[in-house]
């Protein structure tokens, strides 16, 4: 009885525990709008240091491609061509392979056993570190497509991208390794999009008599069309500041070439290449060549969140 | 009558077969590269795998044929993804508690949220750009530049999103009952959080906390100018604030290098990243096949 009538009379809390709570809560809160700090912290930090580039070359930067720290003019044509172009043509070619593998992966084409070992493979290959990925490539796939390069070469030269003798590293390499990287992203994505729609939809389809494909192309796939169209535009993102394996299979030079087979650079493989040693002026050119980079990712990313919120599935 | 039968040779049906094969076209296309890789990094790395390896430095590349161990980049790498743990960890996981738990949807944990989705799409060689200037240049460490501990800070920035993401999402998969129970009894909100929903939700953070370190432990941009490369045994405390090596950089420099020597160890090195790496994939995913199995009961 005693006991119960000390409990009672303590049933305030002690103000001890009270600023413990809050204290708590508001570590909590400092530690999330860590988040926000460190995103703005980038975007400052890389805009002030390209500030002396930014003023000296203003937009002129971003359409020039001389890069000569010797005669202090720069100009990342070269780079940002390379990255936009690495990135598109890989994704051209990693969005139907991708969005392929996914259909195969969530139809029922063989047993569900082997479609999850397919598809927990795809998802693993995702977790391959992209400098083991440069090693290989450079390596294994070099040589690979090499007698495959002289090919186009003879037969395609007319077209301007394929115009130059393939002599080792190139720009269709770095595409190449991107695709490996980008197909693990882009078929995971696509895989749970295409899981989400409703099995109800399927079935209506195919009780109007609709065949396995035309029920794909004309309900399943519009259906999921959002989700992968983020997914697809993540992977952009990722083509985009991919920096080790693209740095070790591009070939890395600064002479603008329309030619896939010529090496080329990207701005990513560009910073990774020349941070370390640049000084002076060179390195508010390499921050101003970052800060492109950031732009560009962030836009994407955005973007890509945009679509999800805008058009996710509501059914 | 006729059409009660499947017909091979109407166009629907010769159009189902061609996709389907086109389908499957592309996951052969798709998968067969992949196990490839995977076998031949295995293969070839795992032949040059001694005990040596594991003992020595790195000879500087050069005519001399032994290219000596990795010792000094295994060791690099298990401190610079344990400093970005150190860093990453706790300010995720405490984010994390803040977004799932305290905040009600308003306008900033909106924000917050957003900022980790678009932190996580930062390129990883732009997280090395800022530490560089924040860290590096500025010698700010004691005077110290190119370091382990700017290399930790650096790959923290990467961690961070995948902490507070997994730690959030846990969080709330955590059935409010539990909440209510709790608070009901009369504990305050950190006694429920640090005793109640935390404790329920760790399995799923731990695997999503183990993934964010070991997809770390592979990054090499962040590194390259920020940590740098080191030859040289790791002695003692004070070499935190050197040059510090790492197995990714190791891959990446030795790749570059002429000499066969130095090619067969960056074979080795990837071995044993990439053996690591997937080991620790596959093991926190049995994990929670396990765990969802054991809840479904």
């Amino acid at each position: 009885m005693e006991e119960k009538l000390t409990l009672f009379k303590n049933r305030k809390r002690f103000g001890i525990e009270k600023n413990i709570d809050i204290i708590f809560k508001n570590t909590a809160l400092v530690l999330s709008s860590f988040v926000a700090i460190i995103l703005l912290g980038i975007i400052l930090v890389v805009f002030f240091q390209s500030f002396e580039s930014f003023s000296r070359y203003g937009l002129k930067f971003l359409v020039t491609s001389e890069w000569n720290p010797v005669k202090d003019e720069y100009g990342a044509f070269t780079a940002i061509y390379g990255t936009l172009v690495t990135s598109f043509l890989s994704l051209l070619i990693t969005i139907p392979l991708g969005v392929g593998t996914a259909i195969f992966i969530t139809e029922d084409f063989v047993p569900k056993v082997f479609r999850e070992i397919i598809g927990s493979f795809v998802e693993l290959l995702a977790a391959i570190p992209s400098v083991v990925l440069g090693l290989w490539a450079i390596f294994v796939m070099e040589p690979f497509f090499r007698a495959f390069f002289v090919f186009l070469h003879n037969f395609f030269g007319w077209i301007p991208l394929f115009s130059t003798e393939p002599t080792g590293r190139n720009s269709l390499l770095a595409i190449l390794i991107l695709v490996v990287m980008l197909l693990p992203i882009v078929t995971s994505i696509a895989r749970d999009s295409l899981n989400q729609v409703p099995k109800k939809l399927r079935n209506a389809a195919y009780g109007i008599g609709a065949s396995r494909w035309k029920t794909i192309f004309s309900v399943i796939l519009p259906a999921a069309l959002s989700g992968i169209m983020a997914g697809v535009l993540l992977a952009l993102g990722r083509a985009m500041g991919e920096t080790m394996a693209v740095t070790m299979i591009i070939g890395n030079s600064n002479a603008f070439s329309w030619s896939l087979l010529s090496p080329g650079y990207t701005i990513s493989s560009m910073l990774a290449n020349q941070f370390g040693e640049a000084d002076g002026s060179q390195v508010s050119s390499l921050f101003y060549a970052a800060f492109v980079l950031m732009i560009l990712s962030l836009v994407v990313n955005i973007f890509a969140q945009w679509l999800v919120k805008k058009f996710s599935l509501k059914y | 009558m006729n059409s009660l039968y499947y017909q091979k040779r109407l166009s629907r049906n010769i159009g189902d077969k061609f996709f389907t094969s086109l389908s499957v076209i592309c996951a052969l296309i798709a998968i067969l590269p992949l196990i490839f890789l995977v076998t031949y990094i295995l293969y070839k790395g795992g032949s040059q795998i001694t005990p040596e390896l594991f003992t020595l430095e790195p000879n500087p590349p050069g005519d001399d044929l032994d290219a000596g161990g990795i010792n000094p980049a295994l060791i690099g790498t298990l401190i610079i993804t344990t400093i970005a743990s150190i860093i990453a960890i706790p300010v995720g996981v405490g984010g994390g508690i803040y977004l799932a738990e305290y905040s009600k949807g308003g306008a900033f944990s909106r924000f917050i949220r957003f900022g980790v989705n678009v932190l996580a799409g930062v390129p990883s060689i732009i997280a090395g750009v800022f530490i560089y200037a924040l860290i590096v240049s500025t010698k700010i460490l004691f005077g110290s530049m190119y370091s382990g501990l700017a290399g930790g800070m650096a790959l923290s920035i990467l961690m961070l999103p995948t902490v507070i993401k997994t730690t959030d999402e846990g969080l709330k998969l955590v059935p409010n009952e539990l909440r209510y129970a709790s608070l009901g009894v009369g504990a305050s909100m950190y006694t429920t959080i640090l005793k109640v929903t935390l404790p329920s939700a760790f399995r799923s953070i731990t695997t999503g906390v183990v993934l964010g370190i070991a997809r770390a432990a592979g990054e090499t941009a962040p590194l390259i100018f920020t940590a740098l490369f080191s030859y040289y045994y790791i002695t003692g405390f004070g070499d935190l604030f050197y040059e510090m090596g790492s197995l990714a950089v190791l891959i990446y420099n030795f790749a570059l290098e002429p000499y066969d020597a130095q090619n067969k160890l960056a074979w080795a090195a990837s071995f044993i990243l990439v053996l690591s790496i997937l080991s620790v994939n596959i093991f926190s995913r049995i994990m929670a096949a396990f765990t969802e199995k054991t809840k479904r009961v």
